[in-house]
């Protein structure tokens, strides 16, 4: 049986193939202002890289805030749920995931069958977010993929106060101006992110072994921070960002 | 995704409360009577939403309330331009929604009914909130007319006998003050009669609410929202009294014809906080989608769980201690014990939480409530941000993913 997951978040579309329990591929692309677009692009890439024809899939699970704009698709799962499956896959072992996307931090309990047993998600604000990551990195004229290593340079964190995205980036102005390092600033940063996405985590309890998804999960700084703030080691795969399409993929064939 | 059932017209008409209609022809009536109530010589005060309006029936006095009319606003969908007006103002996005639309509809007239009848006086009594303190000035001040104010202390345990010598003392300075506006004794005959009625009215929603707990339900929590109206402001009159017992018994005899609100009624959901006044009727469809029904609240409930603690021939005395008891005028931990009565009455598989960026002493507490009832009762709940009437704070997509998921999570 061939399923198909596709995550459209509101960065990036994700897509997972599964074939009887193995990934076949997975695919990565910018969502765009046309989530349904971005969906049939997404599938149609990656049908072509591992040669299979979309009409051959047996089951589409959609997922993610454009999950009900994928027309082709079986069924809308949310992400959640699909975080849920997907953690649950990569290693069955794993009862905690926190997952940071574009516009969302999560965190979510689940039970040996890959449950979910509780969820809490970020309140409405940015902050805490990937897309915090990528205004900061932004301000800071640093590349996205090498945030992260930067991150693990900085040797005292600078404070970070603010609680707004926009006004972080002023705020990180101002440190600039005030001769702070880069590699401080940059520290300080991922500190706020996982002092917000911890106070989350802790409200739901976290229970060990925990793991990371999400396109955030790529970058080493925040995760080590948040392993810090949290006291615990956290598993990264190297699916992470996929997550949630390869949860969708397992569902469709449920 | 949960596709609605498809459901044909008679259908959909069988399962329309009949009574609606008369509520809308007594809420239109009462609106008429209190906008004209200068011109029939009456007199018309603006009381909170969990005063004793008792008091004000039995002195002829027509109540208003600013609350209510806050409601309204947030059904029709007008609350964001008064909210915006208030803020150009100068209050505070972070103030009560309720009180900002209204502030902004006493100087534009705007709103669904072109703003309320200018009152001849004001009653506040804060056993719900403290920002009607303030708000009640403002209106004092921008009417120029005298307020009266009811302090209820609040309630960590059970209540002081000092506590209650303090609001009952309070009582009679109201029963002054009233008498001192209206030129008129007190007909204690007559107040004892409204007491009565207002009791009466409460025991009859209390009847309409526990329909509910039967399988399915022959109404929702957003049925109760809309029709909750009458308790809050027609309390003490037969009109209440009569509407009550109507609809009690239509919800009685929809029990019997086997007639559902939610067609496949599945799952069982208790609501907690205000209603979303804007997006009730898309709220109702989401979960109904789901085969969930809201079959009960802390909100429209909170009116009637006093009544026990009034005693029909001491209305004066045990009122004053029963007002000072409301839900939100109690502890947690006292929250906590009305929480776990309605989740076993009305046998719920689910508890969801509105954190109502309005509503602070209703919304404070929230996180510690859903901690305490998933430990103690393994029930799953789920928290939704947003705001009774500020349709700003309403991020459609976000709640959808939370009440999607959590029903996911209660179908696994």
């Amino acid at each position: 049986m061939i399923t198909a997951g596709i995550d459209i978040g509101s960065i990036t579309a994700k897509a997972a193939v599964l074939k009887d329990g193995e990934i076949l591929g997975t695919r990565v692309m910018f969502t765009g202002y046309n989530a349904s677009q971005a969906g049939k692009n997404v599938i149609d890439e990656l049908a072509k890289e591992i040669q299979i024809r979309v009409d051959d899939l047996d089951a589409v699970v959609a997922t993610g805030y454009g999950r009900n704009s994928v027309e082709f698709a079986t069924k809308a799962i949310t992400e959640i749920t699909c975080h849920g499956a997907g953690a649950h896959f990569l290693n069955p072992d794993i009862r905690f995931i926190i997952d940071i996307g574009g516009q969302d931090s999560k965190v979510i309990r689940i039970d040996e069958n890959g449950r979910v047993a509780d969820f809490a998600m970020n309140d409405k604000c940015a902050a805490g977010t990937g897309r915090f990551l990528e205004v900061m990195a932004r301000a800071l004229e640093v590349d996205l993929d090498g945030f992260g290593d930067i991150c693990m340079q900085g040797k005292e964190p600078a404070k970070i106060s603010s609680i707004c995205t926009v006004f972080a980036e002023s705020e990180v102005i101002s440190l600039i101006s005030k001769g702070e390092t880069r590699e401080n600033i940059i520290a300080g940063i991922h500190e706020s992110v996982a002092s917000r996405v911890s106070a989350l985590a802790k409200r739901v309890g976290v229970v060990e072994p925990v793991m990371m998804t999400g396109g955030v999960a790529k970058n080493i700084g925040a995760v080590r921070a948040l392993e810090a703030k949290l006291e615990t080691t956290i598993q990264v795969s190297e699916y992470a960002q996929v997550n949630g399409a390869i949860g969708a993929a397992i569902l469709a064939g449920k | 995704m949960a596709g609605q059932p498809i459901i044909n017209d008679s259908e959909k008409e069988r399962r329309k409360i009949k009574s609606v209609s008369k509520m809308k022809e007594i809420m239109t009536t009462y609106y008429i009577e209190a906008k004209t109530a200068r011109e029939n010589g009456k007199k018309v005060a603006w009381i909170t939403s969990g005063g004793p309006v008792e008091f004000l029936i039995a002195m002829d006095v027509i109540p208003v309330y600013p609350e209510n009319h806050g409601a309204m606003i947030g059904a029709s969908k007008m609350g964001v331009e008064l909210c915006e007006k208030a803020e150009e103002m100068g209050y505070s996005r972070d103030l009560c929604s309720y009180a900002r639309a209204d502030i902004a509809c006493s100087v534009t007239n705007g709103g669904p009914i072109g703003g309320l009848p200018k009152p001849d006086f004001l009653v506040c009594c804060n056993n719900i909130c403290g920002t009607v303190l303030k708000w009640y000035e403002v209106a004092a001040r921008y009417y120029n007319v005298p307020l009266f104010i009811l302090d209820t202390p609040f309630i960590h345990t059970t209540m002081s006998e000092a506590s209650k010598k303090y609001v009952i003392a309070q009582t009679y300075e109201y029963i002054d003050f009233l008498e001192k506006q209206c030129g008129k004794k007190m007909d204690f005959d007559r107040m004892h009669q409204v007491g009565k009625l207002g009791v009466q009215a409460l025991r009859l929603w209390q009847e309409v609410l526990d329909t509910a707990a039967h399988k399915p339900a022959p109404m929702t929590a957003f049925d109760a929202f809309f029709h909750l109206a009458l308790i809050v402001t027609l309390r003490g009159t037969q009109i209440a009294v009569d509407y009550y017992k109507q609809l009690r018994d239509e919800m009685n005899q929809r029990i019997k014809d086997k007639i559902a609100m939610v067609p496949n009624e599945k799952y069982r959901l208790l609501w907690d906080n205000l209603p979303v006044w804007y997006r009730t009727k898309w709220l109702s469809d989401k979960f109904s989608a789901h085969n969930a029904c809201l079959v009960g609240d802390t909100y429209t409930s909170a009116w009637s769980g006093i009544m026990d603690l009034i005693d029909e021939d001491n209305f004066i005395e045990t009122g004053a201690v029963a007002y000072s008891s409301v839900y939100i005028n109690v502890s947690l931990d006292n929250m906590l014990e009305t929480l776990k009565k309605l989740i076993k009455k009305y046998d719920v598989d689910g508890l969801v939480m509105h954190s109502n960026r309005s509503c602070k002493p209703y919304s404070l507490g929230q996180y510690d409530l859903q901690k305490l009832v998933m430990k103690e009762l393994k029930l799953p709940t789920l928290i939704i941000e947003a705001d009774m009437v500020d349709e700003r704070s309403f991020s459609e997509s976000q709640i959808e993913t939370r009440i999607d998921a959590f029903m996911e999570t209660l179908k696994a």
